[in-house]
């Protein structure tokens, strides 16, 4: 069980420094954030645009639990009888972008809004090859614990 | 009366659930039952607008009931489907293209959550496969950061579903017509907290049409004519928070009702205090609670306290939802729209039956929104 997890958005994440940060684009005209990387301002109806670093920790914004199997796409591989049900919310980075994600937290019905999120990979997936799925996620920070 | 359009025949079909009966088939007893209503034929009718999400197309619905060379335009708009029809039909006659015009939406989704895809929206797959494209959510998570920006209630969202279906079981027609009581909404299953199973409207089937001409031509056909005063549509903006969104802009943006609902009352020259009666979009009870202060009923907030009092009741100072609205009756997404709006004809033509409001309304307001961003507003006069 220790064969590498693949990313399933692997151009939404780059590495920074030893660890990950999400990454978008920038107007450059009006200079509005966007996630994910898009080629069109619904400010400014401009077309050019630049690679935007956006982080990888924000506050968090808004937050709900998914609780019942979702219908394709999703493609977990669970059944009704396995399904977990899992954190979804938003993010708010330093720039003000509020990125959707997947939340991970020892009690996904205590998230509370305002409280520091941190960026990680989440296996969500393992196909009928065998293969481990991954994607972006945002995980609570608890107020006491040591920095990575 | 400038160049006023008025409403002078509704019909439905059941909403719910109809085995063997096709969403299209459904959509032609509505069109059939509000040609009786105004004593008109197919024949008669000189242009149509009408849609369904997931039922076919609108235009076919001439192979059911004539086919008469009539100009009949398809409408795809998401949950405005109704809204956009009737705003067309009304143009339509406005301009003169016709005399007579029919509205119609219909639809016939399967059991269970909707699940769209990427593609069809200018999404990547990721954000699907991983569990990211859910309606219930984009709800939910609205519903969390509005409570927690004006202190919105749990007990709030609890009442407004506890009123949709004591509406909805005074209603005949209603998809849903047991009462259900406050601990059974407050223990229901968590769909997406905070929302829960009966916060939920489900996506369901139905028919729903309007008959419409010229104010001045109106006495001819009915002694009822409901004149519509306005019908107003709206697209998302630029940092609006809306359904299917993998980032939200920095700076928000307000929602297509609040602009929706502003163009209304201003073409309509009344303001919410003139109201009599108010059917709003109720996805979830989250959102129909947003949408009494986004429609401007009430200051962002104060949805706690005329919840907690009945002022939203069928004998309260803002009826909202009389018919048990979405919860009740469920959401085919073609039809909702104009349910509404028939809903609103029937309290003003008093003939609502046990539902009906006290004090012979006269003014009555309908708001549809929904996905991907869109709301429509009318105002109807007796």
């Amino acid at each position: 069980m220790n064969q590498q997890a693949r990313l399933s958005c692997p151009h939404l994440v780059a590495p920074d420094g030893h660890s990950l940060q999400l990454v978008g684009s920038r107007c450059t005209r009006c200079g509005e954030i966007y996630f994910p990387s898009c080629h069109a301002c619904t400010r400014c109806s401009h077309t050019l645009f630049e690679v935007h670093p956006l982080g990888a920790s924000g506050i968090l914004w808004s937050w709900t639990v998914q609780g019942f199997l979702p219908k394709s796409p999703y493609n977990s591989g669970e059944t009704e009888a396995t399904f977990k049900p899992y954190g979804v919310g938003y993010v708010e980075m330093p720039s003000g972008i509020k990125i959707e994600s997947r939340l991970i937290a020892d009690d996904i019905r205590r998230l509370q809004i305002g409280m520091p999120m941190q960026l990680t990979l989440e296996n969500y997936r393992t196909d009928e090859q065998g293969q481990i799925w991954s994607t972006f996620a945002f995980c609570a920070v608890l107020e006491n614990s040591d920095a990575q | 009366m400038r160049n006023d359009v008025a409403i002078i025949g509704v019909g439905m079909h059941q909403f719910g659930r109809t085995e063997g009966v096709s969403g299209l088939e459904q959509g032609a007893v509505a069109v059939r039952n509000a040609l009786l209503d105004a004593g008109l034929t197919w024949q008669q009718v000189g242009v149509a607008y009408g849609g369904s999400q997931d039922a076919g197309n609108a235009d076919a619905l001439t192979n059911l009931l004539g086919l008469t060379g009539l100009p009949f335009v398809n409408v795809a708009n998401g949950c405005a489907t109704g809204g956009s029809a009737l705003a067309s039909v009304i143009a339509a006659i406005q301009s003169g293209m016709a005399d007579i015009g029919v509205a119609v939406g219909f639809d016939k989704h399967p059991r269970g959550a909707f699940n769209p895809q990427p593609s069809q929206w200018g999404l990547e797959d990721w954000y699907g496969e991983t569990g990211l494209m859910l309606t219930t959510q984009f709800f939910a998570l609205k519903t969390q950061r509005y409570m927690h920006d004006h202190g919105l209630s749990e007990d709030a969202l609890i009442r407004s579903a506890q009123r949709a279906f004591r509406n909805g079981s005074i209603n005949p027609q209603a998809w849903r017509q047991r009462e259900l009581s406050y601990e059974e909404i407050a223990n229901s299953a968590p769909v997406s907290l905070p929302l829960r199973k009966f916060m939920f409207c489900n996506p369901g089937e139905g028919g729903a049409a309007l008959v419409l001409c010229k104010s001045a031509d109106a006495h001819r056909y009915t002694s009822k004519p409901i004149i519509v005063k306005a019908a107003a549509l709206r697209s998302r903006y630029h940092g609006s928070f809306e359904v299917f969104s993998p980032s939200l802009v920095a700076d928000a943006a307000q929602s297509p009702t609040v602009t929706a609902s502003k163009a209304a009352y201003e073409a309509a020259g009344v303001g919410p205090s003139d109201i009599d009666v108010i059917q709003l979009q109720d996805t979830d009870s989250g959102s129909e609670l947003i949408h009494i202060a986004e429609n401007g009923f009430c200051e962002h907030g104060e949805q706690n306290h005329l919840l907690r009092h009945g002022q939203t009741d069928i004998g309260g100072r803002l009826p909202v939802n009389t018919d048990g609205g979405c919860l009740a009756n469920g959401e085919p997404v073609g039809a909702s729209g104009l349910r509404q709006v028939i809903e609103i004809c029937r309290q003003l033509r008093q003939e609502a039956g046990r539902r009906q409001v006290p004090g012979q309304p006269k003014l009555g307001y309908t708001h549809v929104y929904g996905a991907p961003g869109v709301s429509s507003v009318t105002i109807l006069q007796r």
